[in-house]
């Protein structure tokens, strides 16, 4: 495993409002994720650890500071950037799946590569490929509502995939799911990081999940806390 | 994404919820059909009238009268009278009361004969032949002689050849089985005989060739055509015994032009021809008049279509507003995966011309079919008395331009939806209930 950057943050502080009303979400952040590191961003409801992973995973810019990925400055960068970036580099795992209820599994996978303007037969390829790594080929023609639970992570997985990314955002990957089912999905994205050296950023308040990272990240009113605060 | 795949997608979104956008299409589409039945019913009676205006004379001709000075036009009777002067004879014309026209004389004909692009002047004679007999007795008949090139809308045979010696004629035909023939075939290259009267009441009669059977005409007289030939012929029977003055006098001359000539060329005989104080008017200028009426009804009856369409493109900008509202997730997901606010954009936008092109398509397709349905029962009902007229008329260009039309005005109403899903936070949008 090399020892690049993934994405580092300086300085970063994330305000809301102005003046009197204003609520800092963030404040003066430093952090470095290396390449191919599994890291979980631990904190309370309203810690600012969702708000943490947005600035990361650029769907939201800081107030001040600046984010650095892959040693490239986020805030020179302009919108179409960001968004390239994003569809290129990142894959997303929301615990609220985000699946569209009424198109097909497959569907459903390979949109990152619809939106990348990744032609028909190639996407679908590649689609299949990425469903069978998470055991779910043959759900392809399915209705994604026909799914359960797990069964709905594992595609959301899959659409996350299906780019090759660098780096997997998971906002509580397991938080919808029994505790059986749970681990499944927990084992299949440790896995993703250890075989494939993606790098994992979790944002969970799941101590067992937490536990399994390379390394916690504790956030507390939107500073960083050392271990074991919470 | 690529088009194929935004417009896919816009595709199946739409037929998500089947019931919205089915109601949103209806209301286009009452709007489409509106337009297109009034400008079917519009473009039918126009191209009607336009063969009919073959029964007017030839195209490449121009009328041409002295303008009454003074008045504003030989049949004004809003200023005052126009004071005598005895260079200029005048005779009170047929019509209205008070209309006077001037007198022309043949240094008339020199003077109009000069103008660049005028091929030929002749005088319109008032020729009153007394009757027409075939086989059969005799009838009425009013002629006109043909100048140009035959526009009048022929069913069998062809119109009279202007430079042609022999004496022809070509009748409407309602005079067919009168003149004791079967068909319109049969009485082709047969021979009839006109009577006329001279000056002293003299009668003589003429022998002509019948070259063709034109439609009864609708607008203007069922007249029979004469060629130069039988008109000189005729004239030269009915002058007898007239003094040289009268017989040299006319108010009217017809000038004809090559029918090559452009609008621009024709705007300036007509201007050499005021110049000279005459005025004069094709058929063109007389069906002009006629469709500008027209075309004031259709647009009164287009006005529906556009209330309604109005009516429609609120209808569309509440049913996106709507999606834009239920997909907010699906929208923030898309963008957190990468797609560009334009993308986003233009996916509603494409949506919106969608709704707008079923909606046209669809009208289109059933004012065409409503217009085939009153056709074929019309020809055989209440439109019998109007051979060859098929009441709606819809032209390719007609139908592309409303659908065109309509999905320009969908695109429109489409923006503010767009715009407000291009501008979605993808943080607000996924956020957790």
């Amino acid at each position: 495993m090399n020892s690049q950057t993934a994405i580092a943050t300086k300085q970063v502080n994330k305000t809301y409002g102005k003046g009197e009303a204003a609520f800092t979400a963030l404040s003066d952040i430093d952090l470095k994720i290396t390449s191919g590191e599994s890291i979980a961003i631990v904190g309370k409801s309203g810690s600012g650890k969702s708000t943490l992973m947005h600035v990361l995973a650029l769907l939201d810019r800081p107030t001040s500071g600046s984010v650095l990925v892959n040693e490239s400055n986020a805030s020179d960068m302009d919108g179409r950037q960001l968004d390239v970036l994003r569809n290129e580099e990142f894959g997303f795992v929301f615990q609220q799946f985000f699946l569209n209820a009424n198109e097909t599994v497959l569907d459903n996978v390979i949109l990152p590569l619809k939106i990348a303007k990744v032609g028909r037969r190639e996407r679908n390829e590649r689609g299949l490929k990425v469903l069978a790594s998470v055991e779910l080929e043959d759900k392809a023609g399915s209705k994604a509502i026909n799914l359960s639970g797990g069964q709905k992570q594992r595609v959301c997985i899959a659409r996350a995939l299906i780019n090759n990314p660098s780096i997997i955002f998971a906002d509580e990957p397991t938080g919808n799911l029994d505790s059986q089912t749970g681990k499944t999905v927990e084992d299949l994205l440790f896995r993703l990081n250890k075989d494939q050296g993606i790098t994992l950023i979790i944002v969970t308040h799941d101590a067992d999940i937490a536990a399994r990272c390379d390394r916690e990240i504790h956030i507390k009113d939107g500073k960083l806390t050392s271990k074991g605060e919470i | 994404m690529k088009f194929i795949d935004l417009a896919l997608t816009a595709s199946s979104s739409l037929f998500r919820s089947k019931a919205r956008t089915f109601l949103t299409i209806i209301a286009i589409f009452i709007g489409a059909m509106t337009i297109t039945l009034t400008n079917g019913i519009g473009t039918g009676i126009k191209s009607y009238l336009n063969k009919q205006i073959g029964n007017l004379g030839a195209t490449n001709v121009l009328q041409i009268q002295l303008t009454n000075k003074n008045s504003g036009g030989p049949s004004s009777s809003t200023t005052a009278p126009i004071a005598y002067n005895p260079n200029q004879k005048s005779v009170v014309s047929g019509g209205r009361g008070g209309d006077v026209q001037l007198i022309m004389n043949p240094k008339d004909i020199t003077a109009i004969a000069s103008i660049p692009n005028v091929t030929s002047v002749t005088p319109e004679r008032p020729l009153s032949p007394d009757y027409i007999m075939g086989t059969g007795g005799k009838f009425q008949l009013s002629v006109q002689q043909q100048f140009g090139s035959t526009t009048a809308a022929m069913i069998a045979g062809s119109g009279v050849d202007t430079s042609s010696l022999q004496n022809q004629i070509s009748i409407p035909d309602n005079y067919v089985s009168s003149l004791g023939y079967s068909n319109n075939q049969a009485i082709v290259g047969k021979s009839v005989t006109i009577a006329i009267s001279d000056a002293a009441g003299q009668q003589s009669t003429v022998m002509a060739v019948v070259t063709g059977v034109q439609q009864k005409a609708v607008l203007g007289s069922s007249a029979v055509f004469v060629n130069n030939t039988l008109a000189n012929q005729l004239y030269a029977i009915e002058s007898t015994g007239l003094p040289a003055a009268t017989a040299d006098s006319f108010t009217t001359v017809d000038a004809t032009f090559p029918a090559s000539l452009t609008t621009a060329q024709i705007a300036t005989i007509k201007s050499a021809l005021t110049a000279k104080n005459y005025s004069g008017q094709t058929v063109k200028d007389k069906e002009n008049t006629v469709f500008t009426a027209i075309n004031v009804i259709i647009i009164v009856f287009d006005m529906f279509g556009v209330i309604a369409l109005l009516a429609a493109t609120f209808g569309i900008v509440n049913t996106l507003l709507m999606s834009v509202q239920e997909r907010t997730k699906e929208i923030g997901l898309m963008k957190a995966l990468g797609m560009s606010p334009k993308r986003i954009f233009a996916l509603f936008s494409i949506e919106a011309v969608l709704i707008g092109f079923w909606g046209s398509a669809l009208g289109v397709a059933f004012a065409a079919l409503v217009g085939k349905v009153i056709n074929t029962i019309g020809t055989h009902g209440f439109l019998k008395d109007f051979p060859g007229l098929s009441l709606l008329t819809f032209p390719i260009k007609t139908i592309v331009v409303v659908i065109v039309g309509i999905m320009v005005i969908a695109f429109l109403a489409g923006t503010l939806p767009a715009l407000r899903a291009s501008r979605k936070d993808p943080i607000e949008a996924l956020r957790y209930e």
